[in-house]
């Protein structure tokens, strides 16, 4: 099944993606993203987002 | 009886600020952090004005890093624009040690009253009888505290605003993804802040240099994910690697700046949101740091209005509305509708305004001035927001 993860080397733990998620599938906990997989809808606004390029869609 | 009179979330400067002004009225506050240190990590070019800064805090050596002059727009060609101060040596702008100054300013709060707890993040809102159930994790355990009003003063990723029904999600087109060097071993002028624009260097967006004092500057780049073709990372390593081949990165700060020009409304019942949470830094520029302290000031005297008067409803906080938009709202407004103009010039517009403001002596520091100058130039470039330039 695709779905969206993070790469922790690369994420800076910004925020960014989570202000651009619609359907609350993202969280900024303290300063570790978590990715909530069953909201998540592959609509990529977060990949695009981020400017580290740590979010990564896999099969 | 409630817990608290007012939880604030998050103490960046919007938070801390809100917080102390609703303690030095006398309320009953909780300012919390989801981070263990206040401050860090740093989100932010730390660029501010000089004269919205002091209606707040007694500059401090402590935490300014440098003190500005004048900026240098570079067009894509690469033709400089200058803006300077009114009189020379008079500086208009400093830039900010955000780690410091942010502890300074939640410390005033505490000063003032306030409860300050780290390492405590806000997890669920929940309202009943007319009050909120706020559900915080605070050095790992859960509990739930009582207040009549929460203030989501939580960042660009705000739940507070999603919990209470405020949509505040952020189209592709609204926001800027940046990066940020913090570099050593370049060359600059201590007191220029530099700008290069077009999509050359960043689509949607621009590339800046602000001093950090003699021998360190934070060289940063923001574009629009909606028109990038790339990270804004890649975008920002190619632009350094041709810069400051010798430089040195020596702190990486990544951030995303709200550019959608705030919310219609940034209220519910028993909430109020302030600073980037509300989507309130300015879309040309991506400032956010004095609109984030003007919020937080205006939502601590409407939440001490609202505690008077015990009434939390939206209807009742709309005052708070009413303030940021007679203060900052209409400047957010007009500089969206600017951004969007901008966003619409190819390289070679910037490149023939450049070339015919080069030299020119503009003695004001601001955006509002230099668009008015383009405006003289090419009337037709901003013929249909003209109304709001003038």
């Amino acid at each position: 099944m695709k779905r969206i993860i993070v790469n922790r080397y690369k994420c800076a733990y910004c925020g960014a993606c989570v202000s651009v998620c619609k359907f609350d599938a993202n969280e900024l906990v303290e300063t570790y993203l978590e990715i909530y997989p069953e909201k998540c809808t592959l609509c990529m606004a977060c990949v695009k987002t981020c400017p580290m390029g740590a979010l990564e869609v896999v099969e | 009886m409630t817990d608290y009179d007012v939880v604030v979330v998050g103490a960046g400067p919007g938070g801390s600020i809100a917080a102390k002004t609703a303690a030095e009225k006398g309320l009953d506050v909780l300012l919390i952090e989801k981070r263990q240190e206040i401050g860090v990590p740093v989100r932010c070019a730390e660029g501010v004005s000089k004269e919205d800064l002091e209606k707040f805090v007694k500059p401090d050596k402590r935490w300014i890093a440098a003190e500005i002059e004048k900026a240098w727009i570079f067009s894509p060609d690469e033709t400089k624009i200058e803006l300077s101060a009114e009189k020379a040596g008079n500086e208009v702008g400093y830039v900010l040690e955000r780690k410091i100054f942010d502890r300074h300013l939640a410390r005033l709060a505490s000063k003032a009253g306030a409860e300050v707890r780290v390492k405590t993040s806000a997890v669920g809102l929940k309202r009943e009888n007319g009050i909120v159930r706020l559900k915080i994790r605070s050095l790992g355990r859960e509990e739930e505290v009582t207040t009549k009003i929460v203030i989501g003063a939580d960042g660009i990723e705000s739940k507070v605003g999603k919990w209470s029904g405020i949509d505040t999600t952020l189209k592709l087109s609204e926001i800027e993804s940046c990066v940020q060097y913090l570099m050593t071993n370049i060359e600059f002028e201590s007191d220029v802040t530099y700008f290069w624009v077009g999509k050359k260097f960043a689509p949607g967006g621009y590339i800046w240099l602000f001093p950090k004092g003699e021998d360190a500057a934070n060289v940063g780049i923001g574009v629009m994910p909606s028109i990038a073709e790339k990270k804004a990372k890649e975008y920002l390593d190619e632009f350094v690697r041709e810069k400051f081949p010798e430089g040195e990165i020596v702190e990486v700060v990544v951030g995303g700046v709200p550019i959608n020009g705030g919310l219609k409304s940034a209220v519910a019942d028993n909430v109020m949101l302030v600073g980037d949470a509300a989507r309130f830094a300015d879309p040309i520029t991506g400032g956010g740091i004095i609109n984030a302290m003007k919020s937080g000031y205006y939502a601590g005297i409407t939440a001490y209005e609202a505690v008077v008067e015990e009434d939390y409803s939206a209807k009742f906080l709309k005052k708070y509305d009413e303030r940021w938009k007679n203060d900052f709202g209409k400047k957010l407004e007009r500089n969206k509708k600017i951004q969007e103009k901008l966003l619409k010039m190819d390289d070679e517009t910037f490149n023939k305004i450049a070339k015919s403001l080069e030299g020119m002596k503009i003695e004001e520091f601001s955006v509002k001035r230099l668009v008015l100058e383009v405006f003289k130039k090419y009337p037709k470039l901003f013929w249909d927001v003209k109304d709001l330039i003038f």
